[in-house]
């Protein structure tokens, strides 16, 4: 009994000890959070790792960088509501632009902050189709052929399936000539060769892949390699269109929270890490884009080429975008309700 | 009074209140953001209307095929004694602990033209994933175990002599099934219908893979909710919200005055 009561003595002693101990430790780690969105899991894993070390080296401080990762949408609302991230990452500027409208944890002009749009990597809009490439899809056009099934997620649920969206309207506005009437006919034909609209990208690869519906997919190139390279070469192959739209899936330092954290310094220098020739590199070998000059020179050969408009250019940015295209009675939404009738 | 009724009156009230009231009170509150022309907007689009009209429709459906179906297993599973009935009685419990988004891709994997089940129907021109069919199936699947799970117990304490007595009357069995079994199972089947469309009018996760997600015709309400909130519209979110909970309440109520006069009548 006595030795009981002395075990428990020690055991209380230790557990009021060991939380100093922790803080102690604690104040020479840092913590970061990168709030990210779905695919770039494996990708910020591997930098992460190799920017703690270069931090360390710098410094001498443990770096631990937290990921987070969801749909882009869902991850802006969260931060919004008060996830308290040092970074975002997401896939597209219009869901930081609505962090800095609507959570007011950085400044409206964050894009400005970084080079390229503060966009470290890119990617491109390409086509998955069936091994052998049955039915000869080539281009944005064989899309609206009556004969082929294609599979995309439901724009106003999925901020990635929007730029295929804008690639498709992008392309037709080229070949017409700038017409709008003619871009948006283009697009509506598209849409009703669409059988499923899944809500998020990840669900229209799957029911592509594993349900097997659908002639072609419309996908991010670096999902594309990625889910060709994972799910069979022998099943699928890519086509890349003759021309398409720049995915920008841009970065930014959450000012306010980093701010609170004492964690700006490191934030920034972890975001400018992402430009570096070490980072691009990790970027390349998970299917992005550098966009650097130096980084595309010495990567960018692994990349078909293929021109790129960018949404700034076409669509006078995602707010835009946005607006026109995608919100309750947008474009999107009259494409639908016409071809309901 | 009771010892500990304060007490536990005023856990009751304080944990409705922060885990209820609250939040749905919070709900109301973001609509009223709105104005009335707004929310009459929001809540009455013509694809509102239409994602209303599939999730009630839908949840319904799936509510009222667990309520015979889930019926007939709960008097299987206490009625009769076979191998493998524990087995069963815990099979009924998976689409409660099973991950909704898992039970979606699972359903729609099946219910696919290619899938293991789709492919039997497809040859006759029946199409159930992506399709308001497929939704009805996901809904009935998440529903099942309420009904069971309220059947059950008051199968299992409907005394068996109460049959044998109704046959030496000279009932059938049809009869003994309508006349004396079902007044007095029909307040538990009542309360476990109204569970299963509760949580059929809800359910998103599942949904979401199997049905495809068209606007206007296979679009449920909670799609439209989500949609909604990717513009960061929240308020237009909680416009939807308001009349799904509405619709609910309306339901449910109406479920709830059924129950309190079949219990009446069958005491």
């Amino acid at each position: 009994m006595k030795t009981f009561r002395t075990l428990a003595r020690l055991t209380l002693a230790l557990a009021l000890v060991a939380p100093i101990g922790r803080t102690a430790a604690a104040q020479e780690k840092v913590t970061l959070l990168n709030v990210s969105y779905d695919p770039t899991r494996e990708l910020y894993k591997e930098i992460n790792a190799t920017f703690a070390r270069v931090w360390k080296q710098r410094t001498g401080q443990d770096l631990e960088i937290k990921q987070s990762h969801a749909g882009s949408g869902a991850q802006a609302r969260a931060v919004i509501d008060g996830l308290e991230a040092d970074v975002v990452t997401l896939a597209l500027a219009y869901d930081i632009d609505e962090i800095a409208a609507r959570g007011k944890t950085l400044p409206a002009d964050w894009q400005k902050k970084l080079p390229h749009n503060s966009t470290p990597f890119a990617s491109t809009i390409v086509f998955v189709v069936r091994k052998g490439n049955p039915k000869g899809i080539k281009d944005w056009n064989d899309l609206i052929r009556p004969d082929v099934q294609v599979i995309t997620a439901n724009p106003k649920t999925s901020g990635g399936a929007r730029w295929n969206y804008l690639g498709a309207w992008g392309y037709a506005l080229q070949k017409n000539k700038g017409s709008e009437a003619a871009a948006r006919d283009f697009v509506a034909k598209l849409y009703k060769n669409v059988p499923v609209l899944d809500a998020g990208a990840r669900g229209s690869t799957t029911t592509f892949v594993e349900r097997g519906i659908g002639d072609v997919l419309i996908a991010w190139e670096n999902e594309a390699l990625l889910s060709v390279k994972q799910l069979g070469p022998d099943k699928f192959d890519i086509v890349i269109p003759s021309v398409s739209i720049q995915a920008e899936p841009p970065v930014a330092v959450n000012e306010t929270v980093a701010a609170k954290h004492g964690t700006t310094r490191v934030a920034r220098a972890y975001l400018e890490f992402l430009y570096t020739d070490a980072a691009q590199g990790i970027a390349a070998k998970h299917y992005f884009r550098p966009t650097g000059p130096r980084s595309l020179a010495k990567y960018g050969a692994a990349f078909p080429k293929v021109p790129q408009f960018t949404i700034d250019k076409v669509f006078g940015g995602w707010t835009k975008a946005q607006k026109t295209h995608f919100a309750d009675g947008g474009i999107f939404d009259q494409i639908y309700s016409t071809a309901g009738k | 009074m009771l010892p500990g009724v304060r007490l536990t009156l005023g856990f009751t009230i304080a944990y409705l209140l922060f885990l209820v009231i609250v939040p749905l009170s919070t709900l109301f509150v973001r609509t009223a953001r709105l104005g009335w022309s707004g929310f009459f907007d929001a809540a009455t689009s013509q694809r509102a209307i239409a994602a209303y009209k599939l999730s009630v429709g839908t949840s319904v459906t799936a509510a009222v095929v667990n309520g015979v179906f889930g019926l007939l297993v709960a008097w299987v599973l206490t009625r009769y004694r076979f191998t493998g009935r524990s087995i069963a009685d815990a099979l009924v419990d998976l689409p409660f602990a099973l991950p909704t988004a898992v039970a979606g891709v699972a359903l729609t994997t099946l219910y696919a033209q290619n899938g293991l089940i789709g492919a039997l129907f497809a040859p006759h021109g029946i199409k159930i994933a992506f399709t308001p069919l497929g939704i009805t199936v996901a809904l009935t699947f998440i529903g099942l175990p309420f009904v069971v799970r309220s059947v059950q117990p008051v199968l299992e304490t409907l005394p068996k002599e109460i049959e044998e007595v109704a046959a030496t009357l000279g009932a059938d069995r049809w009869q003994t099934f309508r006349r004396v079994i079902l007044p007095a199972l029909t307040p538990a089947l009542v309360a476990g219908v109204s569970l299963s469309f509760a949580r059929a009018i809800g359910e998103y996760g599942s949904v979401v893979f199997i049905s495809g997600n068209m606007p206007g015709r296979t679009e449920i309400a909670p799609l439209l909710i989500m949609s909604k909130l990717e513009q960061y519209d929240y308020s237009g979110a909680t416009a939807i919200a308001v009349v799904m909970l509405l619709l609910s309440a309306v339901i449910l109520i109406g479920a709830g005055l059924l129950q309190r006069r079949a219990a009446k009548r069958a005491a």
